[in-house]
């Protein structure tokens, strides 16, 4: 094996993965053993179908928290897309509803991003204040009204269904697998990868390295808009309802997952594959604690308290390896 | 690759078989509870308890469906069924109740008690489960079309806003009426139906010139309290209120109270909390309407034991009643007073 070769094992490697995995598989494990109607193929691809937005929202999130950022827009920004999906669709047709809403999810993390590089606001605040304004101006958009949209167009093709091995599965989740696939390549096989966790680390450090540090980072909130977008679509196909109400949590829900799956908070540790681990782990708890006759808010201390024990870990890691 | 393994997990064993001990005994710990609490054994279902019911409220944060679920329940326990309550995150989660109905009926519940977030969002998840022979009933909030639930039990909101109308006309007696309407959420089903009741019980219609001021407040206390000093200002002569809920009633009552209008104004409201009804009492508000969030639960719950046993379901909507409340009867209305009403209110 090559020297570069080696590194980037070493890299992938180095994603604190054992944690996580382990998690879910004992998850599994338990969840089996208790309830005889846990481990069939039709609640798995539940779950995953439960997955999904979350899921696609959650490698935006990573991208950004390899960056050291955070971002709280971004279940906002998929949800004004959903919206401006609806709205168009009825006017302009299927296909330039689509184009519209990459476009504004696009615009949105371009915003993002062109304020935190260019401007060199910290993350948290940036996307505190689009969050803020973008959920207003949803409800605006949307006059507080939820649109529906007719199954069996293009705009809820991802919740179709079709069948692979056995598994009854929708296309949302082969999208939700394809996405995880190609930010994952990018992030472990190309130059562009290795900038983000370089920037992560330390962005003074890879700028005395030669990294554009600043068009790194912008990069990661633009492609985290189209992440969005794809979500939007994703969400019309799941629930064929545009609601400015709905996915509230998502930014929140995004980081749960980000942090269980044992990516880094202070940036540049970390990647996709614990970010889908971790979303299947709250997927997995939630659909078995509910198998187990387990009430929802016993199951928020569950996940709450998975959480705190994934950050603790990765305190603990962060300080043997300083 | 020596070294590199050693990144695998980069810290000490004793930290790692901890926090995997940890994360285990966590799950082993809530399902074995789940499912003891629920009176039995936790290998693979349906051994204890044959009938299995899922409740999911639109937030686990309101008193209402707190009462809701503790009377479900109550209810559930007494005719030996087991329930699982699940709730939305916040209003508008549809995905969150999506993924209760889902995991409900993976799960094998004979019947599933919604009070839906969106009257539309969640429709084919509904479907879904009654193709699987789950019989669904809406408790509190009906879906629209009423008929993709089999059946509803709820306030009849209209009678209630009638209710509210006519007491409030008869407490204003000969006065020329000027009433203002705080109502909820434009377009919401709930708020139509109480606010055109309101409006059939005084007599009047959304163009009537006795209306001199409209506003949305969510039901929420602080936005009632702007909206009511707003209007205040414009309507200095406001003598009737009619509000969505007890809270927008409290908020108007301060707007009313700093105005220094409190003799002039006569507040009707609807909701029967235990808060509200003790403002009926200490006359920040001089009526209300009260909901029987207890019987929605309990009747749902008798519905789908009835279903698993003999596989009838019920159907259409069902009214489970409202009561006016209040300390100053008017004649020829039928009320009770806030006594009664302490000992049959919510939250």
């Amino acid at each position: 094996m090559s020297h570069r070769g080696r590194q980037r094992l070493a890299r992938v490697l180095r994603e604190p993965l054992l944690g996580p995995l382990a998690a879910l598989v004992i998850a599994v494990v338990v969840f089996s053993s208790i309830s005889g109607t846990f481990l069939t193929p039709f609640n798995l691809s539940l779950i995953l179908q439960q997955s999904v937005v979350v899921g696609i929202l959650a490698v935006g999130q990573t991208l950004i928290i390899l960056t050291s950022g955070i971002d709280l827009s971004i279940g906002s920004v998929a949800v004004l897309g959903t919206i401006v999906m609806a709205q168009a669709s009825g006017a302009q047709g299927p296909f330039v509803a689509l184009v519209a809403t990459f476009g504004v999810c696009v615009l949105l993390g371009a915003l993002n991003g062109g304020l935190v590089t260019v401007l060199r606001l910290p993350p948290f605040i940036v996307t505190l204040g689009t969050f803020t304004a973008i959920q207003a101006a949803t409800r605006l958009l949307a006059g507080s009204q939820t649109y529906q949209v007719p199954e069996g167009s293009a705009l809820t093709f991802l919740g179709t269904t079709f069948r692979v091995l056995g598994f009854t599965t929708t296309y949302g989740v082969a999208v939700m697998i394809l996405v995880y696939l190609v930010v994952g390549y990018a992030l472990s096989q190309t130059a562009w990868g290795t900038h983000v966790y370089a920037v992560g680390g330390s962005i003074q450090a890879s700028r005395l390295s030669g990294i554009k540090a600043g068009r790194t980072l912008f990069s990661v909130y633009v492609v985290t808009g189209v992440i969005a977008a794809i979500a939007a679509w994703a969400a019309l196909g799941r629930i064929p309802n545009a609601d400015p109400n709905a996915y509230q949590n998502a930014n929140l829900e995004t980081i749960t997952a980000v942090v269980i799956g044992g990516t880094s908070l202070f940036g540049g540790r970390g990647g996709v594959v614990g970010t889908l681990i971790g979303t299947l782990i709250v997927g997995v708890l939630r659909n078995g604690l509910t198998q187990a006759g387990v009430d929802s808010l016993y199951q928020n201390i569950a996940t709450g308290i998975l959480v705190i024990l994934a950050v603790t870990v990765d305190q603990f890691a962060r300080r043997r390896s300083l | 690759m020596s070294t590199s393994t050693a990144f695998i997990w980069p810290t000490s064993p004793r930290l790692r078989a901890g926090s995997l001990l940890l994360a285990g005994g966590l799950l082993l710990g809530l399902a074995g509870c789940g499912s003891s609490g629920e009176g039995g054994g936790a290998s693979s279902g349906a051994s204890d308890s044959d009938i299995k019911i899922g409740l999911i409220t639109k937030t686990d944060s309101n008193p209402f469906f707190v009462k809701l679920r503790e009377a479900a329940q109550a209810e559930a326990d007494a005719s030996g069924a087991e329930l699982i309550a699940l709730a939305g995150a916040f209003d508008g989660d549809n995905e969150g109740q999506v993924a209760a109905i889902e995991n409900l009926v993976s799960q094998g519940v004979q019947g599933i008690l919604i009070t839906p977030n969106s009257s539309t969002g969640i429709l084919s998840a509904i479907k879904q489960a009654r193709d699987n022979n789950v019989v669904v009933i809406a408790l509190d909030t009906a879906t629209d079309p009423e008929d993709a639930v089999d059946a509803t039990f709820a306030t009849d909101n209209t009678a209630a806003g009638v209710s509210q109308g006519k007491w409030v006309k008869g407490a204003l007696g000969d006065a020329v009426p000027q009433v203002i309407m705080l109502d909820g959420t434009p377009g919401g089903t709930v708020d139509t139906f109480r606010h055109d009741g309101f409006l059939e019980g005084f007599g009047i219609t959304d163009d009537s010139p006795e209306i001199v001021g409209q506003e949305n407040t969510n039901g929420d206390q602080t936005k009632a309290q702007t909206a009511m000093e707003n209007l205040i200002q414009r309507a200095p002569g406001v003598n009737a209120l009619y509000t969505i809920n007890e809270p927008a009633a409290a908020g108007a009552y301060e707007a009313i109270d700093s105005a220094g209008l409190t003799d002039q104004v006569v507040i009707g409201s609807i909701d029967g909390s235990c808060t509200g009804v003790q403002n009926v009492k200490d006359g920040v508000i001089d009526a209300t309407v009260m909901q029987f969030p207890a019987k929605m639960a309990e009747e749902g719950v008798k519905a789908v034991v009835a279903f698993a046993g003999d596989g009838t379901k019920p159907s259409g909507f069902n009214d489970t009643g409202s009561q006016l409340i209040t300390d100053q009867p008017v004649d020829g209305l039928e009320s009770e007073d806030t006594e009664w009403g302490a000992d049959n209110c919510w939250g």
